[in-house]
């Protein structure tokens, strides 16, 4: 998100740049004429329009995770909605830590809609998202996965981003419905992950109602 | 009492979330309203300047001092650059640099506040004087009151510099007044150029 007063440099930047925009306008429309001023203003206006456009567009660097907790530890992030109870994801954990000492950290983002989202009416949503949590971590502690969790941001990529500040996580792994029934695959969630965090990430299909999963390797 | 109500002590935890930072959204909040408001004022100018539709402006018999008004810019635009600098300085872990920056600020932005009121003293209309007086002190003294708020801050800021507050790590209370003070800053650039120059 652009915003020119996110800090004092910043700022001072931007109104350096104000009193350029601003001078370059009243310079022209006062030593040519008014229609001067009009172009150079339409001009800067383009150029400054632009330039956000291509900002926002800019593909943000690639995120590396500093690496926490001892060198035998295997630390897992796992980010699921409501299919983490899927046996081949609990499988899938174990293949990944053996030989190590596992920390699996689970993430599920409180879902909601826009509306409710930018009205701050999260609590119905961060309720819900804990009980998937508290049901997730039952079935990986029942599994012998030792795990713990929270709920993070809607977003997932945001909760995933939060999630790896605080756990800093050798891999992530993504647990979703199968294509078609899974908004997050709809949305590219996955492809997003794999661009954004420099981490391997598996993508792991959860089946619940067929008991039917697959294994899609990292990349 | 409940097992529910013994489990909770307090407000509930805050909801937090790195997607808006609770700092970014309040200077997103704060930054929109200030446009709205600016907007308005200057919407109302805008309207006044487009139905006179006088062929000069300002109108007869009006007339703006323009050249004490780019002066006073001058030494607005100067205090912010004293403003930046005693951030770097604080930044850099230059306490006395800090201090001398702040005053210098404190000082200008002053100056420009009293530069101000004296040219509302002798510039001969009042703000019942017509469309035009009103929207003139109406931006500007809008303004005004922005520097005012500022040097408020300024002032504050200051005084803990002078105790010894503000290291090169800990020092919101410096920068958060120097963005308010940059944003009022851009905020005369707009007024000047639109008001005095154009």
């Amino acid at each position: 998100m652009i915003n020119p007063f996110r800090s004092e440099a910043e700022a001072y930047r931007f109104l350096l740049l104000t009193v350029g925009y601003f001078a370059a306008i009243a310079i022209a429309a006062l030593a040519i004429d008014k229609w001067a001023g009009i172009a150079v203003f339409l001009a800067l206006t383009l150029a400054a329009l632009v330039y956000v456009a291509r900002a926002r567009n800019t593909q943000p660097r690639q995120q590396v995770p500093s690496r926490r907790g001892a060198a035998n530890e295997r630390r897992i992030l796992v980010v699921a909605n409501e299919t983490v109870g899927g046996s081949r994801l609990r499988e899938e954990i174990r293949r990944r830590s053996e030989g190590y000492e596992e920390q699996v950290f689970v993430v599920t983002p409180a879902l909601n809609s826009p509306l409710r989202h930018w009205a701050s009416d999260e609590d119905d949503a961060r309720a819900k998202a804990q009980e998937r949590l508290d049901a997730s971590l039952s079935r990986l502690r029942a599994a012998g996965v030792d795990a713990k969790g929270e709920v993070g941001d809607g977003e997932p990529l945001q909760a995933m981003e939060d999630a790896l500040r605080l756990f800093g996580a050798d891999e992530i792994i993504i647990s979703t419905h199968p294509e078609g029934r899974s908004h997050w695959l709809e949305k590219g969630v996955v492809r997003a992950a794999r661009e954004r965090f420099a981490v391997p990430i598996t993508h792991v299909v959860v089946d619940l109602e067929a008991e039917h999963e697959e294994v899609r390797e990292p990349t | 009492m409940s097992a529910h109500a013994e489990a909770h002590h307090g407000p509930p935890a805050a909801h937090q979330s790195s997607r808006v930072d609770s700092t970014t959204l309040g200077m997103l909040l704060f930054i929109a309203s200030e446009i709205m408001l600016f907007g308005s004022f200057f919407t109302a100018y805008f309207f006044v300047r487009v139905v006179n539709g006088a062929p000069e402006w300002p109108p007869h018999p009006f007339h703006l001092p323009v050249f004490v008004a780019g002066v006073n810019t001058i030494v607005l635009l100067t205090s912010s650059f004293t403003m930046h600098w005693a951030l770097q300085s604080i930044k850099r872990g230059n306490r006395a640099g800090m201090q001398a920056g702040l005053v210098l600020t404190l000082a200008l932005g002053l100056t420009f506040l009293l530069t101000q009121a004296r040219e509302y003293s002798r510039i001969g209309f009042a703000p019942h004087d017509g469309g035009f007086g009103s929207t003139f002190y109406g931006l500007t003294g809008l303004h005004g009151a922005h520097v005012f708020v500022g040097l408020t801050l300024l002032t504050f800021a200051t005084i803990r510099a002078f105790r010894g507050h503000f290291t090169p790590e800990e020092h919101w209370g410096v920068e958060i007044p120097g963005i308010y003070w940059h944003f009022v800053d851009v905020m005369w650039i707009v007024v000047y150029t639109t008001v005095y120059i154009l």
